[in-house]
């Protein structure tokens, strides 16, 4: 069986590359995809520490992976709305020209 | 599969209530006429005034529902009170500034009770999925707030407010995930029964507590993670802004409050001094980068900053259990203290902002004094309240922090924390001298709720001032419950 520490790093590389698309992509909805490698990320460290835990029986991981997936869902669908109407008054979802109040 | 009991429901009564009358106020407003949204105001104002009474009722209850996620107790319902009074200055706010710039929708108050229902549910969260539920419920009604104005500014802060948010909750989460991993539950009674008893990975659970930390510090606005603070404050409607500042505040100070008073009590070794850091870090620089803003809405956006930090001095002994409680308590009533002087300054610049973010710089304020010496007076008031000079709840407020700071045994916060405050007076004392003695001819809005508003925090933050003892032995036993 594959050890449990290879689904953490591979979720902590997940994670990572959603940081780090975070910090350094400037196209909003790159941002926003960036945010969803994170929480997908998280997915990955619930279901491999529910699998790997002695309690197989509660569902509390893959319950809180199914949150996580729903919560998710509504906070793109609210954040797209906001770019998007962003992006019809300006023509650019660019989070650097989004730049009326100082960063 | 355990059917929901009657404790389990009214554990979680006051949120539900709430809940439930959002859901079908969103309804009854397709039938109300655009121009008689004032119905939806006052609908959405009698469902928090029910709760809040319903929540007084509650005082004293202490129970678990729903497999211990959720518990009542006298923190939660001292912390629901004062979210409900939130959302009712909110509301108050809010009315007269949506009539006047043209944004008058039924949406705004029902975001306003999910948010609410949001923050409550927070505040009695006893696992980390309602916590994170919590807080996105909290946090996605605010989003569409800030862009509800439909100007430019407004739309840019809701885009920014929303990215950084949802960076900060992918962090949250994440370190729920860990904490899960380093115990096996994510109920909090359950992670410090494993912490207590020593669990296989020490690391796993500190690196999860320590991105808690950091989602939170997101909300609550320290630093080093506030960055999306003066951007979204001053470019929200101003509204909208008075009551996420004391809402979203609030909120995740109580979850801190609670996550790792319950939870964390064996990390404390190690947090303690992190927690020391984020305070004197986020005091310092809010208090140092509001001195040179020119415009009100950025300069009190990061006065709430330097305030995030003060208190964070309460939550930094969290560890030592005869210190904690007092300490909590002090916090609990800085909250208080912050919640009105904020909602009485927010109120001072609606009632001078003009259309197109006219209105807003502090010279706008000359001359204040002279045409309405009652509204003067009241900003005054809040002003020495937030530089914590006497007789004002703020001073009372700080003078409870700065002491459970030294029975922690951190002498050098309180210190930091007494050289900030004489540093913020040059800031705050400033309106307060374009106000008395520059010349000006300011014109204001007079509007019923927001008046009653304002006069009623600046009174209360006066009075309140005298008998500070009853509030503060108020916030104690919730504590002590």
């Amino acid at each position: 069986m594959v050890p449990l520490s290879w689904y953490l790093t591979l979720a902590a590389a997940l994670f990572s590359i959603g940081l780090f698309g975070v910090l350094v992509r400037r196209n909003a909805v790159a941002i926003l995809l960036g945010v969803e490698l994170m929480l997908n990320a998280v997915n990955i460290n619930l279901v491999a520490f529910w699998r790997y835990s002695d309690a197989l029986t509660s569902m509390g991981g893959q319950v809180f992976a199914i949150i996580v997936f729903a919560v998710a869902a509504a906070e793109v669908s609210v954040g797209l709305a906001l770019v998007i109407s962003a992006y019809r008054r300006r023509n650019t979802v660019i989070a650097d020209e989004l730049d009326m109040l100082k960063w | 599969m355990t059917t929901p009991t009657y404790t389990d429901f009214y554990t979680l009564l006051p949120y539900l209530i709430l809940t439930v009358w959002a859901c079908v106020l969103l309804l009854v407003d397709l039938f109300i006429p655009v121009g008689r949204k004032g119905i939806t105001a006052f609908l959405a104002a009698l469902g928090i005034a029910v709760t809040l009474g319903f929540s007084i009722t509650q005082i004293g209850a202490e129970s678990v529902g729903f497999s211990s996620m959720v518990a009542l107790d006298g923190f939660s319902t001292f912390a629901n009170i004062l979210l409900l009074s939130s959302g009712l200055f909110g509301i108050a706010l809010a009315y007269g500034y949506t009539q006047r710039f043209n944004m008058v929708r039924g949406e705004y108050y029902i975001l306003l009770l999910f948010s609410v229902s949001g923050m409550m549910l927070m505040a009695q969260a006893n696992d980390l999925i309602i916590v994170f539920l919590a807080l996105e419920l909290l946090s996605i009604p605010l989003y569409v707030l800030s862009a509800i104005s439909r100007k430019l500014t407004s739309e840019e802060s809701g885009v920014k407010y929303f990215l950084l948010g949802a960076f900060a909750s992918g962090f949250v989460v994440y370190g729920t995930a860990l904490i899960f991993g380093a115990t096996g539950s994510t109920n909090l009674a359950a992670i410090f029964a494993q912490a207590a008893a020593g669990v296989t990975s020490g690391l796993l659970l500190t690196i999860g507590a320590a991105l808690l930390l950091v989602g939170f510090g997101f909300k609550v606005a320290a630093a080093p993670f506030h960055m999306w603070t003066p951007d979204v404050y001053q470019g929200a409607p101003t509204s909208v802004t008075a009551f996420m500042a004391a809402g979203a505040k609030i909120a995740g100070f109580v979850a801190l409050f609670r996550v790792f008073a319950t939870a964390f009590p064996s990390l404390a070794p190690e947090l303690t001094t992190i927690l020391w850091a984020l305070s004197a870090v986020t005091m310092i620089l809010g208090n140092l980068t509001a001195i040179s803003q020119t415009n009100i809405k950025r300069m009190l956006a990061y006065s709430a900053i330097a305030h995030a930090g003060y208190i964070l001095m309460a939550f930094v002994p969290y560890g030592n259990a005869k210190v904690a409680p007092t300490a909590i308590a002090a916090g609990l009533f800085y909250l208080v203290a912050y919640a009105v002087s904020n909602f009485g300054s927010w109120g001072v610049v609606i009632a001078l902002e003009k259309a197109e973010g006219k209105g807003l710089e502090i010279e706008d304020y000359a001359g204040l004094a002279k045409k309405y010496p009652a509204l003067a007076a009241a900003m005054t008031v809040f002003m020495l309240s937030l530089i914590g000079f006497p007789p004002t709840l703020g001073m009372v407020g700080k003078f409870y922090l700065f002491r459970s700071a030294l029975a922690g045994g951190f002498p050098g916060l309180a210190l930091i924390g007494l050289v900030t405050s004489l540093l913020s007076a040059y800031y705050y004392l400033r309106v307060v001298v374009n106000m008395y003695m520059k010349e000006g001819d300011p014109e204001i809005e007079r509007e019923p709720w927001l008046a009653l508003t304002t006069g009623f925090t600046a009174i209360a933050t006066v009075v309140v001032s005298f008998v500070p003892q009853f509030l503060f032995m108020l916030a104690y036993t919730a504590v002590m419950r």
